[in-house]
């Protein structure tokens, strides 16, 4: 999923100061998973900019909305009436749901209520770890299912720097060493001769490096 | 140390600037050095955090004579320095020859690739490819990093120029750079399996000599270089042991906390009990060399004094390194 967390309360009040009435869009898709977007958490920070623009004697109308997803324009479409006379929507989609709702909703400004982190799991209740950058060419039948790209700090292809210690990243005793996690994984798996191999240098075209991305499956395309 | 040792080395090393200005096709200085047989000696410079031409020139003149080359560091623990090889020109001028170190961090392949086309044309010819300490450790911890290629894929690439004659992209190169090409190797970082399996892939993508990690713990090197004779390495690549000289009890302590360093208790308690720190940590590192260079299959000492600049000729004078050879 798309991993992502609300901004701190006081930083959206101040972009919102110039309005009198918005709708809080949640998002009912990946943000809604990891707690930082969904009905509930929208709620929640509708209830606290209220409670804000009333310390400062100057109430703010918030109408809280769920589409099933900011990142389809069906979904979209299904909540255009409850925006209607709102004069700016508070988006609590990842960037790509914020930038999607500013598509449809020409006339509104559409502001974001998150940062958007990384694409990632539930690693336990509450935490949420990075796994998958989108580089767009997957190497991990070669690395026991652990990515390099994403989870070695510096991206290496051929193995650890001199910085894996205890199975940790020297960069922070938080992180772990994403070349001991691929090295432990190979080892299990009896695989250790796919180490040996000089991986070359990536091409990376496929990634964000390319430009902006486009995928087509042409045998749906209309 | 002895003037007229000194200035015997300075005389010999005459030829050598030369030919290190000019930029010929030949060998570099420390590749003959290695490749005589001579047990190489080197030490590091690290440029300046300014735009200062005449500390390089100092250092390398403290340098001149006493070691058969000095690396050039790029922007080590990330803190932003002058350029390694604006600065290893500047060593070279002084009749010193440089180990270019380049690091995957800041650069992505068409800059590597091309800053070390002007290196050779500057008449640079030794260029250690590391991966480069990660930007959060830096004084720019707000930067983006490349990681482009990593560091194998740039043993590869150089030597790619070098034997195969082509960018990294296949396309031919007329005058290709023709580096000796140096990685560096930790025996002691973990896990061991997959370390070793990196230091192969390091000789067999091209490297041609290792500068180790600092070694304190010499035991665990022994079985380490064991493993690097027994699968022929130290025939296929110049081994070069690391030598960190240590100024105090802090120093020393430090350095035992870093990743992937290993330091032995009792070299902690001798500089807690000695009377003269500096004393004591020029006396482990001597002894250190000592030991090192009896194992077979170590070709040269790497001195590294971060910090202590001022030591390494005292140390290179006592472990009787001087004269240097001239080849």
């Amino acid at each position: 999923m798309i991993v992502a967390e609300q901004k701190p309360v006081e930083e959206i009040i101040r972009y919102l100061d110039k309005f009198n009435k918005i709708a809080v869009a949640a998002c009912g898709t990946c943000v809604t998973v990891c707690m930082a977007g969904g009905e509930k958490e929208a709620l929640t920070l509708a209830s606290a900019l209220r409670i804000k623009r009333l310390e400062q004697e100057r109430p703010l109308e918030v109408k809280v909305v769920t589409p099933k997803r900011q990142c389809d324009i069906e979904f979209l479409d299904d909540i255009a009436h409850e925006i209607g006379d709102c004069e700016a929507i508070l988006s609590l989609g990842c960037g790509a749901g914020v930038q999607f709702m500013a598509e449809k909703f020409k006339e509104k400004p559409v502001l974001p209520g998150l940062n958007t982190k990384f694409m990632g799991v539930t690693r336990d209740v509450g935490i949420w770890t990075e796994m998958c950058q989108g580089c767009g060419d997957c190497i991990l039948e070669k690395t026991g299912g652990v990515c390099p790209v994403t989870r070695c700090s510096k991206s290496n292809f051929n193995g650890p720097c001199g910085g894996s210690s205890n199975g940790k990243c020297e960069i922070n005793p938080g992180i772990d060493c994403g070349w001991q996690l691929i090295y432990d994984r190979l080892k299990a798996l009896g695989m250790l001769e796919n180490l040996y191999e000089i991986m070359p240098p990536k091409d990376w075209r496929s990634s964000r490096d390319g430009g902006p991305r486009k995928v087509e499956k042409k045998e749906v395309v209309l | 140390m002895s003037q007229e040792l000194r200035k015997d080395n300075i005389d010999k090393n005459e030829t050598g600037s030369v030919e290190a200005k000019t930029g010929t096709k030949a060998a570099s200085h420390l590749q003959k050095v290695l490749e005589a047989g001579h047990f190489s000696v080197t030490a590091e410079i690290g440029p300046p955090m300014s735009a200062n031409a005449d500390f390089v020139r100092n250092k390398a003149r403290e340098l001149l004579g006493l070691v058969d080359a000095a690396n050039i560091t790029d922007n080590q623990t990330a803190v932003v320095r002058m350029s390694s090889i604006a600065a290893a020109y500047l060593v070279q001028q002084e009749g010193l020859e440089a180990v270019v170190q380049m690091t995957c961090r800041d650069r992505n392949r068409i800059a590597i690739q091309s800053d070390l086309l002007g290196a050779y044309a500057l008449g640079l010819k030794n260029v250690l490819c590391l991966s480069g300490d990660h930007q959060s450790f830096g004084n720019h911890p707000e930067s983006k990093n490349v990681y482009d290629i990593d560091s194998i894929q740039l043993i590869n690439a150089l030597r790619g120029m070098k034997e195969e004659k082509v960018f990294i992209n296949g396309k031919s190169i007329k005058t290709p750079p023709e580096f000796f090409i140096g990685a560096t190797a930790n025996p002691f970082a973990d896990p061991e399996e997959l370390q070793f399996i990196r230091f192969v892939k390091k000789i067999r993508a091209g490297a041609r000599f290792i500068q180790t990690q600092a070694i304190y713990d010499v035991e665990r090197f022994a079985r380490w270089m064991e493993k690097v004779r027994k699968e022929g390495l130290h025939e296929k690549a110049f081994i070069l042991a690391g030598i960190l000289v240590n100024k105090s009890l802090k120093s020393i302590e430090m350095t035992k906390m870093v990743a992937g360093m290993a330091v032995p208790d009792i070299f902690i308690e001798r500089m807690a009990r000695a009377a003269s720190q500096e004393e004591e940590g020029v006396k482990i590192a001597l002894e250190l060399i000592d030991e090192i260079r009896k194992i077979e299959g170590v070709k040269g000492i790497h001195i590294m004094a971060v910090g202590w600049e001022s030591i390494v000729p005292v140390i290179i004078e006592r472990a009787g390194f001087l004269p240097r050879p001239a080849v």
